[in-house]
């Protein structure tokens, strides 16, 4: 037997995969985000919403990931996005391998924006480079503002914020400030957008920043 | 549960490794892990051991783990501080302007394998 030094990262095998995803899906001009948070923070109402807004203006398509069940991928669809249901087996993240079979398996040609709406979960998520374009993560104001605190790396590994349930927010001592900053300390770049998807408040902000970066997607 | 997430990788990335290197068997393999990195140790050798049979050039293999400290650095006083004692906040100034220098990581640092090569010169000395 002999020594052969690799110094190479775990999971190497799926930051290559996940770097071939993406430079494919930026041929095709689909962008693809990874839509991150925890269960019940809000994900499947959001791109509801998002889906009946922006529709008429460009084909989405979503990928619902869970452990089991396809209830989610039923109100997708409902909403008027494509949609296909992947099942994890157990497993609390989705990888890059897993994301193309979902893709590939649903069909993705002519699509502008896919979402991948991961696995309710704050920590491994975020382990895990699935070939988005952007990184998206939710937190509702009920799980609190020190939540960054908690859960660092999905911050930190954020390009967007979305901070949901703003229509709740007073009955849960939640102060968006205190949350940004925290958020801001571990990312300084991230960029934040509360809203309400059961009111549509601060809906505008987020659609025209989902649109530039579609556009910007394409253009590059 | 990300452990057996990474065991998969990981045999993935060792069976891609023996394709390329024309090795038949891997012996040793040893692995980095920071303090802070977020993976088990023992859990993640309890998967290991449930996945390794299904990759005929893993079977026999063994997992050792190094783990690795976690070290932050302030930018406040510019000293350095143990991660896993301190946690964000700087032990000597009472900062929170610091950064992890190291410990998040999770590296194959080397394997132990038997090539192609190897067994066609045995055969020859034999």
């Amino acid at each position: 037997m002999k020594i052969i030094e690799l110094k190479e990262t775990i999971t190497a095998s799926n930051d290559r995969d996940a770097e071939q995803l993406r430079q494919e899906l930026r041929k095709k001009g689909t962008l693809l985000i990874n839509l991150m948070a925890s269960p019940g923070a809000g994900k499947t109402t959001l791109l509801e919403r998002t889906i009946n807004d922006l529709s008429s203006q460009m084909n989405i398509a979503v990928l619902e990931a869970d452990v089991d069940s396809s209830v989610d991928a039923e109100r997708v669809a409902k909403a008027g996005a494509r949609a296909i249901q992947v099942h994890t087996g157990g497993m609390c993240h989705m990888d890059a391998g897993m994301t193309r079979n979902g893709l590939e398996e649903m069909g993705y040609e002519g699509i502008d924006l896919a979402v991948l709406e991961n696995v309710g979960n704050l920590i491994c998520p975020a382990e895990f480079d699935t070939g988005a374009g952007k990184k998206v993560m939710i937190l509702s104001t009920p799980e609190g503002d020190d939540t960054p605190l908690k859960y660092p790396l999905m911050f930190r590994e954020s390009d967007v914020l979305i901070i949901s349930k703003t229509d709740v927010m007073q009955f849960f001592d939640f102060s968006i400030e205190k949350c940004v900053e925290r958020a801001k300390k571990l990312n300084p770049n991230i960029i934040f957008f509360p809203l309400s998807s059961k009111t549509g408040e601060g809906f505008d902000e987020w659609e025209k920043w989902l649109k530039d970066a579609v556009k910007e997607w394409k253009n590059n | 549960m990300h452990e057996m997430g990474i065991v998969l990788h990981l045999a993935k990335t060792l069976d891609q490794t023996a394709a390329d290197e024309k090795i038949i068997k891997i012996g040793r393999v040893t692995l980095q892990v920071g303090e802070v990195s977020g993976i088990m140790t023992d859990l993640f050798c309890d998967c290991w051991n449930y996945f390794k049979v299904r990759h005929p050039v893993l079977s026999d293999s063994t997992l050792q783990i190094e783990t690795m400290p976690a070290v932050t650095f302030c930018d406040n006083c510019k000293k350095e501080y143990g991660t896993v004692e301190h946690g964000r906040q700087c032990p000597f100034c009472g900062s929170y302007e610091t950064w992890l220098i190291t410990g998040n990581q999770c590296v194959i640092k080397e394997i132990e394998a038997m090539t192609e090569d190897d067994v066609a010169q045995s055969d020859k000395t034999e």
